[in-house]
């Protein structure tokens, strides 16, 4: 590797982030100005008048021009001002960082867990190219990413934590309060949330293995007479790194969609939830933080996909 | 050495899995999900019920209306009333403390007082009356009235929306429209600030400092006494969930469940239903009188004919043990309860409605019926009610939206087509519309009435002729006259009674009847 | 040239004219995934020939029944007559079996129009990034803005903005879909232009729309089709859970999304709410999917599995 040249190239995509990022300010910042209700009339409440609507509208700055609380908002956004939630009576900043390692916590897990279940089935279905295992991952898999993501979490509740009273329904529990107790709540929730993932990355696992494994340096290893487990797992996992790494950073945008959902069915008092309950109060300065919050998360795994190619596939040339 | 390490893992490995967490405390705390998520914690700014729930965690009042109805002192030691009945003298008693351990005084009395007037409809009212109110020492104030009144007691009781909350006089002078930002009561719980997560949950722990009074609790009235140490009240919006949780001990009540899963609750040993609210809630229609063709008397009177209770009821409650057919502005079992001026009418009638449009030269102009969404008991009712008015003749637009939507929505005077409205439906407690002054919707002052905007002088001179009367019988008589006024021009519409306890574990005891859920008096067996 | 595509795509040579469709048409999933939508489609068409209920009747009497309650009503003509509800009813009593059907034919046309328009709309904005250079830098830019904006929370943004309905939930679903169409265009069109005939054609002086249509068009048919079939699949998922969150289509118009969504609620007292529409729903997105996956198999040649 050529470092001056990966270098530049690994400081052209960082800088190339914050235009991107920049138009999703101004995307988000359009789109809820553009909505036709008005969070002064509900802030002001039932029985205000005209004039009381107008007061609060100035008091928030709603009477600006558009450009002008942009502006503003852009650069108080920057100084790490979110604003104070037009409803909740907090600093956004505060309620976001309050709301941050529950979604953290079910992201992570869910996505140790997919990796965790789906690599070794797709390669295990590849290496049983044909047989039971392989029609049984492969008709899993389907199924994983056709059924919505509350149905598979409504039929897991069900199952396990009411029949069976293995789990409990719903809830979360802080780090802090013990390792154990924010285990045992986070388990089906992650498991709900890794169904589609786990379908996704083992087809995807054992589509990459399965052509890798036909590749003549596969036949050359085996000729060598270098034992079937060290054969796969060396050279196709490793040629197969890239499309897997790839299907995870396009999934993340998947991982916030279903998070926002299983977040609403468990109970947990994460982002998904703050945004849902957000939207429907048309809060805008916490719906705003949030959407940027979660695009720059979404750009960011991106770029460390993209880095990671660099790493792992010496042919990808820039 | 190596078996050493590997029991040493094993170990640490059961310790972290068993979930050693902070010490066990032996606090007694009672997690409870209310109907709705706590966003606003101002009870004078808005009237809506969770927040007045939250008042009554955290506030107490001058006065407190008993199980029966009756308005009892609550805050008050001693109240005397001048021969003239002109000049109402109040006494706090004594050893009331703020929770900031400040006394509370007849200062913030006062304030709190012209703050609660300035904002409900029923404080408006009495302050018509009212010629001065003024501080006589640090406990007592004096009310000196224009004319006598039966709103002083009505009012300064007043058991919901808004209730007259006492507050500290630094909090109570924050202007009425602005929402208050300290959240210091007198009440027998404290509010922990720091630990409220809005969406997720708030906390609220004993005032160890509060004085009950001596007599034994009943509705709102009595001695306040808390038996445990916290109350937790969590955010669980998805109804089958919070059952599931309820089920299986992971919280302890939930105040208002769907209907629908209340036999999955009560089937369960462990859970019992108990019914807190005796007089239980009304469902309304509200028509908007500014709106073309509902400026029309004779097109609002069609609306009497074509509904009938029954299928809101239905709908909604579903289960006939919990609903019932009241043909009453006043809900059955309150002391204004009449059926004159609605004789007839709530029938499903759709011939006479239909002949009413054709009177009235109805045009076929889409009424547009607001439909939200989400809020469970609401959601049924626009479709009732917009398939018995294509029955009655009606064209109907009915438009989908969130709760929060509609009442931004309904604020507005503009045309119905133009982000206006002509109807929506709603439910009261039937504790907030026992009489025609409690009653918001039958304020019929054309511009200073409530979204609806009706405007009718014959019913706004029959509502100040029942404030001023203090004979109950003479009160009761007007209160007909004002029912068969409302039935005729329609300010609104009651389709039905219903009601809904709440279901807690069998070792929650103690809870109070009363129209709102109170949480003192309640203990975890 | 950068990775960022969906991940079958990996390019690992210029793509070739595509096998024939009667390849497609052999291709076990091809054929099943076609037959499942088909059937599907057609309950959706004739819904009101096969014993059904107007899909929004309420009838509060007869809320939350089982399946399989019967029931006498009066037909057309004013004679009584049994019927049965085979899916039970909902909260409001309307029959859920009427209601799948007619559903049918919302949910599938949500997913076949957000297919389509997003794919002709990007493939527009896809040609244009392609082939005029100096918007390509600022166009992708916008995409990659879009598409950093996680779908459901953009969706739902979108829905709020109007009311909610048909049309606004079809515009809701098509903008998040369209920046990943947008790439896929762009790429196959950047990778031909390195092609000798095109370069061959453009030295000769061949105009670009005809470049366009008969070099840069065809390549593109194939992998369109095929990323179709995935939206049309996922559009019908992103409006369910659209409708669990509350900003999906209004209840009178039954989608199989919203039909579980309304009962939610009840999923351990009456589990048919969701079990019948969820049934019906995962069937056709399963059905989409293997279709996808076979026209994927045969009519795009770079991912052919060499299997």
């Amino acid at each position: 590797m050529i470092w001056p040249a990966m270098f530049s190239y690994v400081l052209r995509r960082v800088l190339a982030t914050i235009p991107v990022m920049l138009i999703v300010a101004v995307l988000v910042f359009l789109m809820l100005r553009l909505t036709p209700s008005d969070p002064a009339a509900i802030i002001a409440g039932d029985n205000a008048n005209t004039e009381q609507v107008a007061d609060i509208r100035r008091r928030l700055g709603l009477d600006q021009p558009i450009l002008t609380q942009f502006v503003i908002w852009l650069g108080k956004t920057l100084q790490g001002d979110f604003g104070e939630s037009f409803f909740f009576k907090k600093q956004v900043a505060e309620l976001i960082s309050d709301r941050l390692e529950p979604t953290l916590s079910l992201a992570c897990l869910t996505i140790v867990l997919a990796i965790a279940i789906a690599i070794p089935l797709g390669v295990l279905a590849a290496y049983r190219h044909g047989g039971w295992l392989d029609r049984a991952v492969m008709g899993f898999s389907v199924l994983g990413f056709s059924v919505p993501v509350f149905v598979i979490g409504y039929v897991l509740i069900y199952i396990f934590a009411i029949e069976l009273n293995w789990l409990p329904v719903q809830g979360y529990q802080r780090l802090a309060q013990g390792v154990g107790g924010w285990l045992q709540r986070l388990i089906l929730p992650s498991i709900t949330l890794a169904v589609v993932f786990v379908a996704l990355i083992a087809r995807i696992t054992r589509t990459s293995v399965l052509e890798v494994m036909n590749e003549d340096y596969i036949r050359t290893a085996r000729a060598k007479g270098q034992t079937e487990p060290k054969v796969l797992i060396r050279h196709a996992l490793a040629n197969a790194a890239v499309p897997i790494v790839t299907v995870i950073g396009f999934g993340v945008a998947l991982l916030i969609g279903g998070v926002v959902v299983t977040e609403s069915v468990y109970t947990i008092p994460g982002l998904g939830r703050l945004t849902v309950d957000a939207v429907l109060a048309r809060d805008y300065p916490t719906i705003q933080a949030v959407i940027l919050l979660f695009s720059l998360a979404y750009v960011l795994i991106n770029l460390a996909v993209d880095l990671a190619y660099t790493f792992l596939d010496p042919r990808i040339r820039y | 050495m190596g078996h050493l390490r590997q029991s040493l893992i094993a170990l640490a490995a059961a310790a972290i899995l068993s979930g050693l967490s902070a010490p066990a405390n032996a606090q007694k705390t009672l997690r409870a999900v209310m109907h709705s998520d706590l966003k606003i914690l101002d009870p004078i700014w808005t009237t809506a019920y969770i927040v007045r729930n939250h008042g009554y965690m955290i506030y107490d009042t001058l006065f407190a209306a008993d199980e029966k109805g009756e308005v009892k002192p609550q805050m008050v030691g001693q109240y005397e009333v001048s021969g003239d009945q002109l000049t109402h003298t109040f006494t706090l008693r004594e050893g009331l403390l703020w929770h900031d351990g400040a006394p509370v005084t007849a200062e913030d009395c006062v304030a709190s007082i012209k703050r609660w007037a300035a904002k409900d409809s029923t404080g408006q009212k009495l302050m018509t009356f009212v010629d001065s109110l003024t501080v006589k020492n640090d406990k007592t104030f004096v009310m000196q009235l224009k004319s006598p009144t039966g709103l002083v007691l009505l009012g300064l009781g007043k058991p919901s929306s808004n209730v007259p909350f006492m507050m500290p006089k630094r909090v109570a002078e924050t202007d009425p429209n602005t929402q208050i930002s300290e959240f210091v009561g007198s009440g027998p719980f404290v509010f922990k600030r720091e630990e409220w997560k809005p969406g997720d949950k708030t906390v609220y722990v004993k005032f160890d400092k509060y004085k009950p009074r001596s007599e034994p609790a009943s509705g709102f009235a009595g001695g306040k006494v808390v038996n445990v140490d916290r109350v937790e009240w969590r955010a669980i919006s998805d109804h089958q969930q919070a059952i599931n949780a309820l089920l299986a001990g992971e919280i302890d009540f939930i105040e208002a469940p769907p209907h629908d899963l209340l036999p999955l609750a009560i089937g369960d040993s462990n859970v019992k239903l108990y019914d807190w609210n005796v007089l239980g809630n009304q469902f309304t229609f509200r028509p908007n009188w500014t709106a073309k063709p509902f400026d029309n008397p004779k097109v609002r009177q069609a609306l009497i004919y074509a509904f009938n209770q029954k299928d809101f009821l239905e709908a909604t409650v579903g289960d006939p043990k919990y609903y019932k057919l009241c043909n009453s502005y006043y809900p059955c079992g309150t002391a204004f309860f009449t059926e004159k001026g609605l004789e007839g009418k709530l029938n499903s009638d759709f011939k006479k409605a239909q002949e009413l449009l054709k009177e009235a030269g109805y045009d076929g102009t889409p009424i547009v019926l607001m439909h939200s969404t989400d809020l469970q008991i609401l959601a049924n009712l626009a479709p009732v009610a917009k398939s018995l008015m294509e029955k009655a003749g009606f064209k109907v637009d009915m438009q989908s939206m969130d709760w929060q939507t509609l009442v931004a929505r309904r604020s507005k005077k503009d045309p119905p087509n133009a982000g206006g409205w002509h109807a929506f439906l709603t439910s009261w407690v039937s504790v907030d519309i026992t009489n025609p002054i409690f009653t918001g919707f039958m304020n019929a002052a054309c511009d200073k009435a409530m979204f609806g905007w009706p405007c009718d002088e014959g019913m706004e001179k029959l509502r100040d002729e029942f404030a001023r009367e203090t004979d109950p019988a003479k009160q009761k008589a007007i209160a007909e006259q004002v029912q068969m006024r409302a039935a005729e021009v329609v300010t609104h519409l009651p389709l039905g009674q219903w009601y809904l306890g709440a279901v807690m574990r069998k070792n929650v005891d103690g809870m109070l009847k009363a129209p709102a859920p109170v949480f003192w008096n309640i203990s975890l067996k | 040239m950068s990775i960022e595509t969906l991940p079958a795509e990996l390019v690992e040579g210029p793509p070739r004219r595509g096998r024939s469709l009667r390849l497609a048409a052999r291709n076990s999933s091809v054929i099943i995934g076609t037959l499942i939508v088909v059937v599907l489609a057609l309950l959706g068409v004739l819904a009101p020939l096969l014993d059904t209920l107007p899909p929004s009747e309420i009838n509060p009497v007869f809320r939350n029944k089982k399946p399989g309650t019967e029931r006498s009503i009066r037909d057309s003509s004013g004679e009584e007559k049994k019927y049965v509800h085979r899916f039970g009813t909902d909260s409001l009593g309307r029959d859920v079996y009427s209601r799948v059907l007619y559903g049918a034919r919302v949910s599938l046309i949500i997913g076949v129009t957000v297919a389509v328009i997003s794919v002709a709309i990007g493939l527009v904005i896809g040609l244009v990034a392609g082939y005029v250079r100096w918007l390509d830098g600022s166009i992708m830019r916008i995409m990659d803005g879009l598409m950093a904006i996680p779908t459901i929370l953009l969706a739902m943004g979108v829905v709020s903005l109007s009311r909610a309905g048909l049309i606004a939930v079809v515009i809701a679903i098509v903008i998040p879909e369209i920046p990943r169409v947008v790439r896929l265009v762009r790429s196959i069109v950047l990778s031909i232009r390195e092609e000798p005939y095109v370069e061959a054609a453009i030295t000769v002086g061949t105009p670009t729309p005809l470049l366009l249509v008969r070099h840069v068009l065809p390549n593109t048919v194939a992998p369109l089709i095929v990323h179709g079939t995935f939206i049309c699949a996922s559009a019908i998922l992103i409006e369910a859970a659209l409708s669990f969150l509350g900003v999906g289509i209004p209840p009178e118009t039954p989608t199989w999304g919203n039909i579980m969504a309304e009962g939610r609620s009840l999923f351990r007292v009456y589990p048919h709410n969701i079990f019948y529409p969820g049934l019906f729903l995962a069937l056709a997105v399963l059905a989409i999917n293997m279709l996808g996956d076979g026209l994927r198999d045969t009519l795009d040649p770079r991912f052919a599995k060499r299997v």
